[in-house]
This record gives C-alpha cells, structure tokens and sequence, in this order.
C-alpha cells in the first residue's frame, strides 16, 4: 500500500487521546479507520471488514449498543459501514427496526459524521437501512422526515430471495465510492430489494439530482427486465448515494468480490491477474479518506 | 390500558406478495372461484398512548410510507361486487411471536411504553366460497394448526394472551406394582414410547430403591433412552441370516461403520462419533467438525418450521461440539414425494408433496440465510414412497481451533443455559420421532413440533464465539432433542448435576417442571462456567442483549437432581441414565431378490430418452432451490453450487475457503441412490460412498483427506427384513471406507419411517442412506469445475462402463427397476480417485464431472450446456466389460468410478501417462457446434441435440415460481 497520509479530523483532540493510550499510536494515526456496525441479525460484518482491510484500512466491528451507550466512538472513525444481513429479523420491514433505532439514538451524531465529509456505506440490509433511516438519498436533518416518506425498498418482483450476479453501470460521477463509467459484476442476495418511489416527480428528482449510483444492466451495458434486474427496480436502480457522494447504499455486495476466486466462473477465466470488481469501492473509499481528511 | 389496532395494507400499484402467493395456493388446490387475495399485517397493542401518538406510529413504524397504508381500527370487507371472506390468523397463546418483541423495542427506541403486543396477518378473500372450501383454506394453506388460530368472520375475537400459572404439585406414577400390560399402557398413556424390556428395567431399579418414580423421572428416562439419542437399534445385539447363512453382531454400528473407523486410526481425526459432530484436522491451527441431522417427522406435519428447526438445530451441533465452533457451511438434502401428485390421491393426514417442499426450501432458506451462513451443497430425491414420510437432512460444517476441541466439565462448575427461553414447543420432540407416523398425528402430536426463531440463534452464536474466544467456559453443548433433560444429562453424566428448575426463563406462565425439563425449544445451549467466570461472560451477554441464566451447577455425586422450589422432583443415578437401558437383541435377514432384467427394444435413436430423463425431477435442474439460499453469504464459496458459462449447470460438490490469509478450503459433497436399494442395499451404499467421493474427486478435493458420514433412514427395524437391509447397508459402509481408507467421523439414524393410512395400509420408505463427504483442498486456485471450457479440447472417460442398468433412471423411465445394480469394484475405485486427483493437482485437468444419474450421456449433456459448447464422441473408446454391448446400457448405465474429464491437447501426453494401467479411453473432443453428438461403436448416431434443447428440458421441470 502506498504511503497515507494523517488523519485529519476536527474532533482531533479526542482521537489523540485515545490514539496516544495505545503503544503504536504513530502508525494507527495514519491508519484509516472504520467501523462496521454490528446488531442483532447483521451477518456480513467479518467479509465487510476483511474488504476494507484489504484496501489498506482499520476496520474495526462494534455492536449498535456500544455506540448508542458512548456516541462519541464514532469520532475516532472516517468510514462508518452498514453491512448485510437480517438486522433485526427484518421484522415489520427490511432494516426498520434498525433504521427506527438509528432515527432515535444517533442521527444527530450520524448528520455530523457525513458533514464533516466522512463517509457512509450501506450493503443489502445496510442500504436498507439507510433508505429507511431518511439518510439516503438523503438531505439535511430538518427535511429527513420529507425524504424518507419518497422512497423505499420493498419485495422482489420474483416475491422470494435470491442470489445471483448482476452486472451495474455506474451513473454518476459525483460519488467518492465509484469509479465512473466503469461496470462491474457483483452479487445479490436478496429478498427485498426493489427500489420504489412515491411517484414519479421523486423518481425525476432522483435522477436529476444525481442520486442513482448504480443501475442494474446486463452483460452489454443495457437496462433490461428480470434478471439483468434481478428484483424489479424502478430504473433499475441497484444504488443510491446522497448529495454529497460521500454516502453510498446498495443492494450488490461488493464485499463478496474481493478475490478472483469468489468470480462464479473464474474457473473459465484466463487471465488470473485481475482485481476483483467489488475492491474498487473499498479502495475509493480509503484512498477518499487519506487524500481529504 | 387502551387496545390498539393497526391493519396495514399495501397500497394500489404495490404488489402484495403474501396475498398472491395465498391465491396461487388457493388455485393449487382446485378452488377457482377465488378472483382475488388481499393480505394485510395486524398489530395488536396494549398501550396508554393517545390518538396522535398511534396515528405517528402507524405511520412511522408500522407501516411503509411508500408503499403500504395503515388503517387504525378494524377496516371492513372491500365493498364490491365479489363476495368476502375475512379471515385472521393469530399465533396460538404462548407462541413466540418474535415481530411483537421487535415492534415493543422499536416503540420503547421512540421513547414510550407498550403492554402486551400481538401480531397477527388478515387474508380478505374475494370470491364465492362453501364453509367447507373456506375451512379448507384455512387449514391447509393459511394457518400450521400446531401454532396458530384461525379466526373466521370479520367480528371475531383473538385468542386470550393471558395464560394461568403454574400451581407446583409432584406427581408420581406407581409403576413397581404393574404388570407388563400396565407397563405397556403406562409407556402408550405418557408417549413414552419405551418398550417393555426397559419398562421393565426402570421397574426394578425402582423396586430395588423402594419408591416410585415421579412423571419427570420417568420422562427423563424415556428422552434419554429414545431411539432418536441412543440409537439403540444400531448398537442392537444382532443375528442375520444372510442369504440363509448365520452372521452375528454383539454391536451392529460398533462392527461395522466405527470398526472402519477404529481401524483406520487415521492421525487427522481428531473426534469421532463422541461429540455432537466429527472433528477432523483442517491446518496447523483449526479443526473442521461436520454434522447432518434429520428432521423428518416435524417436516411432515408443518413443513416450514420442521425443515427451519432442521437447519437451526444442526448448526448447534457444530456450535456445541468441543469448544464451540463457528459455522461455515450447511448442506441440505430432502426426498420428497413426487410434486405433480392429485390431491385426492393423498392419504389421509398427509399434506401435498409440492406443499411440503416449497414449505420445506423456504424453511431452509429464511433460518439458513438469516444465520448467515451459506448452504452451498444438497441433493433432492423423489419417490412416491416418501409421500407420507418426506426426509429433510440438515448439514452443517463448523471450524474451530485445533486446541479446542474438547470441553472439560468440572465439579462446582455452573450450569447456564443461553440464549432462547423455554416453552411449552417441541415437548416429546424425541420420542415422537422415534416412533411410526399415523394419519392422526397431525393432531395429536402437534406440540411436538418446534417453533425457529433464527436472529435468537445468530445473537446467541454472535456472544458465544466471543465468550469461547475470551476462554470464559469450560465445556458446551447444545439443547436439542430431548431439550435440556438431554444436554444437562450428558453434559453431567461423569460427575453429577442439579438442577433448579423454577431458574429457567420461560416464554410465559404455566409450564410444569416436566414441561420445562423436556421442552424442546429452540435456541438453547448450555454451558459449564467457573464461578469466577460468571461476573465477565454475562458482562458479554447482557452486552448483546442475550438472555443467560444460571440454573443449577455440576457436583460430584454421580446423580442427577432436580428440583423446583427447593423441593427434590427427581434423583436418579448418571450410571442408571446413561447405562442402563437394556441391550436389545434383534433378528435380521437378508435374502438376495430374484429379480431380472427387462429386455427393451434396441433402438437407433436416443434422444428421447435422454431428454426425458434430464428433465425427470431427480436428474433437472435444482437452480429454483438453489437461488433461494444464500450460497456466497461469508465470501468462502469457491466452487459454487451453479456453474457455467451462464451461472446454471450443476456443480458436483461445493468448495469453501473459511479463512482469509489461507488457500485451504474444505470440499463438500453428498451421494445417494434410493433406487438401488430396492435391488441390494450393500450396493447401494457403496454406490453412495462413491458418488460423494467422486464429487469431492471432481472439484480437486484431496483423495487422502476424505471423511465420510453417515445418515439411516429406514422403515420399521422390528420387522426382520428390513433390518435386514439396514444391516447389509452397514456391512458396505465398513467395505466402502476401509477401500477408500476414509473414515466415518459421524452419523445418525431416523428409524420407524412409515405412515400408517386410515385403512390399516401402511406406506413405508425406500430405504434411504445419505452419505455425506468432506475432503481438504490443498489450494483452492487449482480447484475444478464441470462445465466444458475450450472447443477442440479433448475429452476423455477415467473408469469402466458395465452392464449395470440396475435401479437406473433409464430403467425408471421405462418404469422398470432391473437387476444388474451398479456393483462397485473396491480394488479400482480408490485408485481411479487416487489418480484423477493427482491429475487435478497436477493442473492437468480442464473440466471434470463425474457420471451418476443418467450415465454417460446425461453428464456429457451437463457439461456440454453448462460450459456452452458442443462434444462430438464415439462410444469405440468407452471402455467396458465384455458384456456391456447394448447401446443403450453403454450410454446409460450408472456404473460407478467413472469420471469424464476435458484436456487441453497440449497435456495429452502427461494426462494419458498419468492414467496409464487405469481403465481409460478418449471419447472425442469439445467443439464449437452446440451440438451433443454421440455416436455408437460401428459410427450410427446415436444421439445428436442441440444443447439449447437439452439445456432447456433440463432446466424447465422446476422452473417454478
């Protein structure tokens, strides 16, 4: 890994301290820093974190009741992660009940985490999350309420899980995760995964807003139905971020795609020297956080 | 305190899957006159909160501001045209109802109190309906009788939360004066389901103590001499009169399936059939342990929660065994009746073969993914014969550390019990499933089915593997069949233990001690912790809010005491528990069946056949299951269970890298061939030993490192024949291992699978063996997959084609069974697996399958279309025996030890030197046609398709949606 540069932070002081009761503190201040949130049912937490260890970042996984106990641990972090998984049961919706907790326990906390130009990930039930939370497409605090009422993530058109590889198109330039124009292949596993709006003046915000990270194509690049978009999205949606890029959800899960072996037919593949797609949004990431904070 | 109701709705444009998939139910079931299925959730609170507050609620939590609408109150039937049938349905009282625990700490997250919260879901159905079809409904698709209430009408009230206490009384059950027609009576009256050898047995160790038993006593006699935790018909004293001749076993599994074992003493096994699954070396630092278990009789009567308590029980055993291990894998295999069966040609009590396995996949899905862990292999078989009696065999895989693989339970430990609380489910869980199914149990047993709550599980593995890290207890099993009665027991079996049972957190008022001791709810374990441990591993629980309640501790006294409010409800001797149920002696015979050959017509042409048999449902694709789990869930999946250049064709066994730093990974495969056993079950289960092996083979698993397991599922073993064929199934597992020096490193039986009908008929099961395989793989980079890569490559055949359309599924399509059974030859077959492994080692091998169900044709057709590319092959190379000279039998035949294997032409040379001295010959060569041409030894075609087309008959039997 390239050489990093310091951690800039405005809550530097907190973070020295705690960085200067720890033996290396010279190297760990240089380090990025992660949390991957844990709650009940999350299950994608370990793979999440080997991700971001990969791209050269501290990854650290730390369960929702410790964070709402001490919301000042959140600091010491520049990436905050919502991985996949079952939070909760999915109980009354997929990711409400979290997002229900988030919304009453650490969303002022969270609003200062994005504006402080930190960065936000959510993956399957962590997009979920975020969408239901009101943090993604997301808007400043006093209008949260407004936004999350416009957009949501219900049932597969099929009506059942699924997983299975989807091809993504990126489609937009202004988000720090994504590399633009370039596709990528990843997997889904899902059972409700279909973005849906209000009508369609949300859905137009969306798109003129720049809002839509991902959309679901096939191998050729072009939006199609089921299964290049494997759950009925509209516009195929497969992504979302929010207005300042820094805060990306999606159904995929670039976590599974982060050796060549993981590819379903890499046994087919001939060149064994490429990166696997799902890096790219690991390595923007820190590669964000060294150059900007 | 108000009772508030919410009935949430999806709105217009949004489509209601839960009502859609009710009115397809409906129109499954014959009744068309059903136009529409609206569904709706129903929360029921008991609250003091004020209109504004609900009105916030509904909108806020309850409801998706999107996509549904709530409705406060109770709403009405649409007004329309069509006629309206309100049905509701309410968990019966005292079920776990695991939405209502959420939605209370969601409002608790919003900063106000709630009372009692239910949850229920409504069904308006719009269409004329009779009482009768409504009912109809009702029951058989609606509501699982075992733990809900349906509600009719739109008026009608839901069942009372409230539940009485328990009002403690001991009761004792006289059995020193009673004859053996009492005895039996008192074991049928209790569902003890105890013979009256061992009824007899506990008579006179109570006479000798001079006291009668109390009901707990003697329940907990019975759970922990059932069939289902002893296995007492397997380690039966046995006398087989094999084909007339007089064969003897003082132990039939200890002379059979562990004598292999034993003597192979293999250096990498590290436990074997002592703990709750085998352990065996991964690397220099972790153990891979490897358990499946059945859940057959729960599976039948409700679907859904025995195939989910299935898979939720299994992974305990991993998560229970040694140390505790974390789960890595499960594997599942179902056999079920066929799916297109008429429903008045059901027996009575028996639910519709394609009910019981969409409710069976779903199960394992929603418990399988929520536990996030990956289900990457499995098997479906089907047979009219086990329409009464559908196998669902769980598997799961778990690694742990290597210096962790054994507990050490000690004096003055505490005993805690973790995780899920206890109720009334699954109580007689164990002796029910030992025992013969009728057409009522549907009734009569429905409390022993259990009811799964996966995130209770996840939660509790989520502590348990950081208490297992911070070393904070000292041995660990898990609550499973026979509940805390089964775990405490065995847990305390060499010193002693005791128990107050008043301790138990229960899930509501009103259990008995007995009830409470014998439950078999889910999502329990036990641990053994130091005291001065206690303090640290619940500071670990409470973090995650995980229940975790000291219940009573281990002693020294060799005895098992219970009590409940200070006062002794049972005392009974370990020795006694665990020694000494009675040896039983059974008789078993083996007479070889005169069958014969059918003589069908040569043709010249076979196409036909060979589409019909890929698209007959034990051969077609699985990929409508497949989908449905989560095979890639932890980032370990290297070979998946689909592959191909288009993600679909059929992996012979699933690949899995558990670690992040390391190549190593572990292959899993399974094999099993019912249909064999109808001509010799010793066939059969060599068949099955090879057909696992062959997958694990196939994928690069190493031939050296291979462990093997073993699951039982019979018919009723008091009648001598057939445990005759039991016998002679266990006789082949001890050949089949010691030829491929692989160890049995764990197994498990499910006897007395047979349905008695209404009319006395009685239906029982093929007798069914399910082999299980796990191997290591040395370097995951080298592993291979069965699609065919590169035209002009060539294609070779690794083993000998015989005669053996026995039990085929050629034969199966002609509706014949035959004789010549596919016997496998144990000098060659572990050299032939030997060398192909090798050959994969030596990256020698592009793609490679293994032939099983269909024979040759059917595998060259699968790798053909999984790897997009056609194979143009003459049958002059096929080598055979002398008497193999049919087309037919050479394209069909299900010999065993035969691989067909893709080799670029540049590696000719090494891989034909390699496979020198082995029964092997080029068939042709991959081409760029898309077409399966195979032709017969004097040049005729005998098959030419299209790949598209076979592709297509393969994949449409289940293309379900």
């Amino acid at each position: 890994m390239a050489e990093v540069n310091p951690v800039r932070n405005s809550t530097t002081g907190h973070l020295k301290k705690v960085c200067n009761n720890m033996t290396q503190n010279r190297q760990i201040s240089n380090v990025v820093k992660v949390l991957i949130l844990r709650a009940a049912g999350i299950n994608c937490d370990l793979e999440t974190q080997h991700a971001f260890e990969l791209a050269g970042a501290k990854a650290e996984r730390i369960h929702i009741n410790k964070i709402i106990e001490n919301k000042q641990l959140l600091e010491q972090f520049q990436i905050l992660a919502f991985p996949g998984g079952f939070s909760y049961g999915d109980d009354v919706a997929a990711g409400k009940i979290l997002a229900n907790q988030i919304v009453h326990h650490l969303y002022e906390p969270l609003q200062k985490f994005i504006e402080s130009g930190k960065l936000v990930l959510g993956i399957c039930n962590g997009f979920q999350v975020l969408v239901k939370a009101g943090l993604l497409p997301g808007t400043t605090s006093n209008e949260q309420q407004a936004t999350s009422n416009e957009i949501t993530i219900t049932n597969n058109d099929s009506g059942k899980f699924e997983d299975r590889w989807v091809y993504l198109a990126p489609q937009t330039d202004k988000c720090v995760f994504i590399e633009p124009g370039k596709q990528i292949y990843l997997p889904i596993a899902h059972g409700e995964g279909k973005v849906v709006t209000k009508d369609d003046a949300t859905l137009e915000k969306l798109k003129t807003e720049n809002h839509i990270a991902f959309k679901y194509v096939d191998e050729n690049s072009n939006e199609c139905d089921y299964p290049a978009n494997p759950n009925g999205s509209v516009e195929s949606i497969a992504g979302l971020t929010d207005s300042t890029g820094r805060v990306l959800g999606l159904m995929p899960h670039p976590e599974r795609f982060v050796r060549l072996t993981q590819h379903p037919r890499w046994s087919r593949c001939k060149s064994k020297d490429k990166t696997a797609d799902g890096m790219g949004i690991f390595h923007n990431a820190v590669r964000f956080v060294q150059k900007n904070l | 305190m108000n009772q508030w109701r919410f009935e949430v709705f999806n709105k217009d444009g949004f489509a209601d899957v839960c009502g859609n998939g009710v009115l397809e139910e409906i129109k499954e079931l014959g009744i068309k006159s059903i136009q529409a299925v609206q569904s709706a959730k129903v929360f029921l609170l008991e609250a003091d909160f004020d209109n504004d507050f609900a009105n916030r609620l509904g909108r806020e939590l309850l409801s998706d501001p999107v996509c549904e609408e709530f409705y406060l109150g109770r709403s009405s039937a649409p007004v329309g045209l069509a006629k309206a049938t309100l049905i509701e349905v309410h968990l019966k009282s005292g079920v776990t109802d695991p939405v209502a625990k959420s939605v209370t700490a969601a409002i608790a997250d919003m900063g106000r109190q709630v009372g009692n919260v239910r949850t229920a879901r409504k069904y308006v159905l719009l269409g004329e309906l009779s009482q009768n079809q409504i009912e109809t409904i009702a029951k058989k698709i609606l509501a699982n009788d075992c733990i809900e209430d349906c509600m009719i009408g739109s008026d009608a009230e839901p069942p009372n939360p409230h539940l009485k206490p328990y009002e403690f009384k001991i009761i004792h059950l006289p059995l020193c004066e009673l004859d053996d027609d009492g005895l039996i009576n008192l074991s049928k009256e209790k569902d003890l389901f105890l013979s009256l050898a061992e009824m007899q047995t506990i008579q006179k160790y109570y006479q000798k103590l001079g006291k009668e038993p109390t009901d707990i006593e003697l329940e907990t006699l019975a759970q922990t001499w059932s069939e289902h935790c002893v296995h007492k018909t397997l380690k039966s004293s046995v006398d087989l009169q094999l084909n007339g001749e007089n064969v003897h076993f003082d132990n039939l599994l200890k002379e059979t399936v562990f004598q292999a074992t034993k003597q192979l003493n293999k250096s990498w096994c590290i436990s074997v059939f002592s703990d709750n699954a085998g352990v065996v070396e991964f690397d220099d630092e972790s153990a891979v342990c490897f358990k499946v278990e059945t859940h057959n009789h729960p599976s039948a009567l409700d679907p859904y929660g025995g195939a989910a308590t299935g898979i939720g029980g299994v992974i305990r055993d991993p998560m229970g065994t040694g140390m505790g291990s974390k789960p890595i894998a499960n594997t599942d295999i179902f056999c079920f009746g066929e799916p297109d069966k008429k429903l008045e040609d059901l027996p009575k009590g028996v639910l519709h073969p394609k009910r019981i396995m969409k409710g069976v996949v779903s199960g394992v899905r929603d418990y399988g993914n929520r536990m996030g862990i990956p289900t990457v292999n499995g098997a479906v078989y089907f047979d009219d014969r086990y329409i009464a009696n559908p196998l669902v065999f769980c598997g799961n895989i778990g690694l742990m550390d290597k210096n962790k693989c054994f507990g050490n339970t000690q004096t003055g430990n505490l005993i805690i019990v973790v995780g899920g609380r206890t109720g009334r489910d699954g109580i007689h869980g164990a002796t029910f499933s030992s025992g013969e199914m009728t057409h009522e149990h549907e009734t009569i047993f429905s409390h022993a089915v259990q009811i799964g709550n996966a995130i209770t599980e996840k939660n509790m593995l989520d502590v348990l593997l950081q208490a297992n890290e911070a070393e904070l207890y000292e041995s660990i099993t898990d609550c499973g069949a026979g509940g805390l009665s089964s775990a405490v027991g065995e847990m305390g079996e060499k010193l002693g233990a005791q128990v107050d049972l008043e301790k138990v957190p229960l899930k509501y008022a009103g259990l008995n001690y007995t009830e409470i001791w014998i439950s078999e709810a889910q999502e329990r374990m036990v641990i053994a912790v130091k005291p001065e441990n206690l303090k640290a591993i619940m500071e670990i629980f409470d973090g995650e809010n995980v229940e975790a309640t000291v219940i009573g501790k281990f002693t020294d006294d060799k005895k098992l005491t219970l009590r409940y409010n200070g006062e002794n409800v049972a005392e009974i001797d370990m020795d006694f528990l665990h020694n000494g149920v009675a040896k039983i002696q059974r008789k078993a015979i083996w007479q070889d069946k005169k069958l014969s050959e059918p003589n069908l017509p040569e043709k010249t042409n076979y196409n036909d056949d060979l589409l019909q048999i890929l698209s007959s449902y034990n051969v077609a694709s699985k990929e409508w299951i497949i989908r449905q789990y989560d095979h890639e869930v932890q980032g370990g999946s290297v070979v998946k269970p689909l592959t191909g250049i288009k993600n679909d064709g059929p992996s012979d066994a699933a690949v899995v890298k558990p670690k992040y730093n390391s190549d190593k990974a572990i292959a899993i495969s399974c094999g099993m061939n019912p249909l064999y056993g109808d001509i010799d079950p010793y066939w059969m289960a060599l068949a099955g030993i090879d057909e696992a092996i062959r997958n694990l083979i196939c994928v690069g698993g190493r031939a050296d490192r291979i462990a093997l397991l073993d699951n039982f599922c019979w018919g009723n073993c008091s009648r001598a024949e057939t445990f005759g064929s039991l016998v002679r199934a266990a006789q082949a597992c001890y050949d089949g291992a010691m030829a491929f020096e692989s160890p049995f490193i764990s197994g498990k039986d499910s006897l007395n699978n047979e349905f008695s009908c209404e009319d006395g008929t009685k239906i029982a099961i093929p007798s069914t063996l399910l082999i299980s395989a796990m191997s290591i793989v040395n370097n995951v980079n080298k592993c291979v997959t069965m699609d065919l890569k590169k035209a002009d490559n060539l294609l070779f055949i690794v083993g000998e084609t015989k005669n053996e359309l026995g039990g085929s599924h050629y034969y199966k399509i002609h509706e014949q069974l035959g004789a010549n059974v596919p016997k496998l030859n144990l000098e060659t077959a572990p050299k032939i697996a030997a060398k192909i492994s090798s050959a994969i080692d030596a990256g020698l091998v592009a793609s490679c399958h293994d032939c099983s169900e269909g024979g040759l044709a059917v595998a060259l057709a699968e790798m053909a279309f999984a790897g997009g590319l056609g194979i143009e092959t003459d049958l002059r190379g096929l080598p055979k025996s002398n008497d193999c000279l049919k087309v037919d039998s050479q394209l069909f035949s299900e010999s065993n030890s035969r691989y067909i294997i893709e080799v670029k032409p540049e590696n000719y040379d090494a891989f034909a030197k390699m496979m020198l001295n082995q029964p092997f010959g080029q068939l042709g060569k991959v081409t760029r046609e898309n077409k399966l041409i195979i032709k017969t030894e004097d040049g005729k075609t005998a098959i030419e398709a299209d790949i598209d087309s076979l592709k297509q008959a393969w994949q449409k039997t289940f293309d379900w949606k």
